[in-house]
């Protein structure tokens, strides 16, 4: 049995940023995903955060995790609201049909 | 126990402001113009604030050394509510004729603003995102504001997914150099830069991206032209000059403070941003009809050479840097008060042609629009001459001749784009005037930035004595 150590988290934070990263550039269908893609690279950060913080024996580091799923929450709200406004003026929320805008 | 608390007494009065007027706006019924007028205050005392507490005092830092106060955060700030007082001051007219004069406006303002002047005086890593944040979650909800409009909610969409990937890539770089520092702080981290340099300079590009974002550097510069177009265009004011303010200075903060010694780094980086917008703005502006869509490609090149002189790694360069931002905000305002006047029985026109024969219906304001334009396009000598002017000199002091060259190229092309206005507004065919019962904050505005831009060269040394103090490094 291999010990479990730091550098796991941070591949797992790496791996999980990169998910979140590729899924907002490949997804073609619907702007929910984006908004989850969004969520898991903010997690992917706290991954990140709460393992520095437990291997450096500092508490910075989770303090800052929680300010960061604060603003989580509180920028999913206004994403969900901006997406409800978006549907009431285009009946859909397709990503390859929100094209209006281009030039 | 808590000093120095009255060098943060603006922020506390704009954020009590806050919620004083939210509450007013809960209680009170069609309360949107005395909301109006009461943020118009606020904002102006803020300022007087920071002008009497913060403006004299030397470098200091408070709060667990997480806010810093000095001469550039103090300047930033007292732009960046100059520049949103004016955008409220002449955009009521507007919101009214969309009917989007409502009170969360000006307290979205308010609290974009207050984010921003978080940021200007970050000092730390978790207050520095604290303020990002709370400036552009405020920024979303004011683009998506007409929100009955395909065109802005579309827009408050784009910037909404595109500016959180940004924030995500910046906070990955947050927790990369906290976890190889193992502070927050920015004068820690500056201590510790030796512990692991190719990690840290992960995190510096991390960081880098999402602020190259917030100021639309090319390459990530794609959501600018759609947003600048889609959001109302006191909207599309605010987001040309405030958020560019804020981010230029957290650039100073960030590079200059915890990373001056890893300059090698991250120079030629700021050297490849600085060099694509210029050009990327200058080329990608010639084919436009719109002039929302045209003045974001500009602000892209404009922002290209800011970052130019924040590449040279010298004070001189820095204070080159704050000059142009000043200069290009005064600019700006300028052009959209020509902007919001194009108007025939409450219909706002937004496209080049738009503009064609205004010179015999409207003489003075071709007039000042010429003026405006000289200037962007940077022809002496008009303000934006010498705003490029001292760029280059500081960055051909520091020997970038390739840099140098890149942006004179680049501003010959952009000449071409605003040279060709002209044209239309001088020789083109002349269309129905425009109506003339503006406001009078709009006309003042605009005589005031076009009389501010003509005449700079006469009194240059005020702006310079004022920049002159700001000493980083």
């Amino acid at each position: 049995m291999t010990e479990i150590g730091l550098g796991h988290y941070l591949t797992l934070g790496a791996v999980i940023f990169s998910i979140g990263v590729i899924g907002i550039f490949l997804n073609r269908k619907n702007i929910i995903v984006i908004l989850m893609s969004i969520e898991l690279i903010l997690l992917a950060v706290n991954i990140n955060l709460v393992s520095f913080s437990i291997y450096l024996n500092d508490l910075t580091g989770q303090v800052f995790t929680l300010f960061i799923l604060t603003v989580a929450a509180a920028e999913a709200a206004i994403g969900l609201a901006i997406i409800v406004v978006y549907y009431r003026n285009a009946g859909t929320i397709r990503v390859e049909e929100i094209d209006k805008l281009k030039g | 126990m808590i000093n120095n608390i009255e060098l943060i007494f603006p922020e506390i009065f704009i954020s009590l402001s806050i919620m004083f007027l939210l509450i007013l706006g809960v209680f009170k019924k069609n309360s949107s113009k005395i909301i109006h007028n009461i943020s118009l205050l606020v904002l102006l005392i803020t300022a007087v604030i920071t002008f009497n507490e913060t403006i004299g005092t030397s470098r200091t830092i408070i709060f667990n050394e997480s806010i810093v106060i000095d001469y550039l955060s103090s300047f930033m700030k007292i732009i960046t509510l100059i520049s949103a007082f004016v955008v409220l001051l002449i955009s009521s007219n507007y919101l009214k004729n969309f009917k989007i004069f409502k009170i969360e406006y000006p307290i979205l303002i308010l609290s974009s603003v207050l984010g921003m002047m978080i940021m200007i005086s970050s000092n730390d890593l978790i207050v520095f995102y604290m303020g990002l944040e709370l400036q552009s979650l405020a920024l979303y909800v004011l683009a998506t504001f007409n929100r009955d409009q395909l065109k802005s909610s579309e827009a408050g969409l784009k910037y909404f997914v595109l500016s959180a990937l940004s924030s995500g890539l910046l906070l990955y770089g947050c927790s990369l150099i906290y976890g190889f520092t193992g502070s927050t702080n920015f004068n820690v981290i500056a201590t510790q830069f030796n512990t692991n340099e190719y990690a840290l300079t992960f995190g510096i590009v991390f960081i880098l991206v999402g602020l190259a974002f917030k100021i639309s550097a090319v390459p990530f510069h794609m959501w600018a032209p759609d947003v600048y177009e889609g959001s109302p265009t006191s909207v599309t004011l605010f987001f040309t000059m405030v958020p560019k303010i804020a981010a230029l200075t957290v650039f100073i903060r960030f590079l200059y403070v915890p990373f001056l010694n890893l300059i090698d780094q991250w120079q030629m980086i700021l050297v490849f941003l600085s060099i694509a917008s210029m050009l990327f703005g200058a080329i990608a502006a010639i084919g436009q009809k719109n002039l929302k869509r045209l003045i974001a490609y500009s602000s892209i090149s404009h922002v290209g050479y800011a970052l130019a002189g924040l590449a040279t790694g010298s004070n001189d360069g820095i204070q080159s840097s704050v000059i142009y931002m000043t200069i290009y905000v005064i600019m700006n305002l300028g052009f959209f008060s020509c902007l919001l006047m194009m108007k025939r029985n409450n219909v706002y026109y937004e496209q080049i042609d738009d503009l064609s024969g205004l010179s015999k219906n409207h003489p003075l304001l071709s007039i000042s629009l010429l003026i405006i334009l000289f200037s962007l396009a940077g022809i002496p000598p008009l303000a934006g001459f010498f705003a490029k002017f001292y760029i280059f000199k500081s960055v051909i002091e520091q020997s970038m001749y390739f840099l140098a060259i890149v942006g004179l190229l680049s501003t010959v092309v952009a000449a071409f784009y605003y040279l060709r206005i002209i044209k239309i507004m001088y020789f083109d065919e002349e269309k129905d005037s425009y109506d003339k019962d503006h406001s009078l904050w709009l006309k003042l505005s605009l005589t005031v930035s076009t009389v501010l831009i003509l005449m700079y060269f006469v009194f240059p040394s005020e702006l310079i004595d004022a920049v002159s103090k700001i000493n980083i490094i």
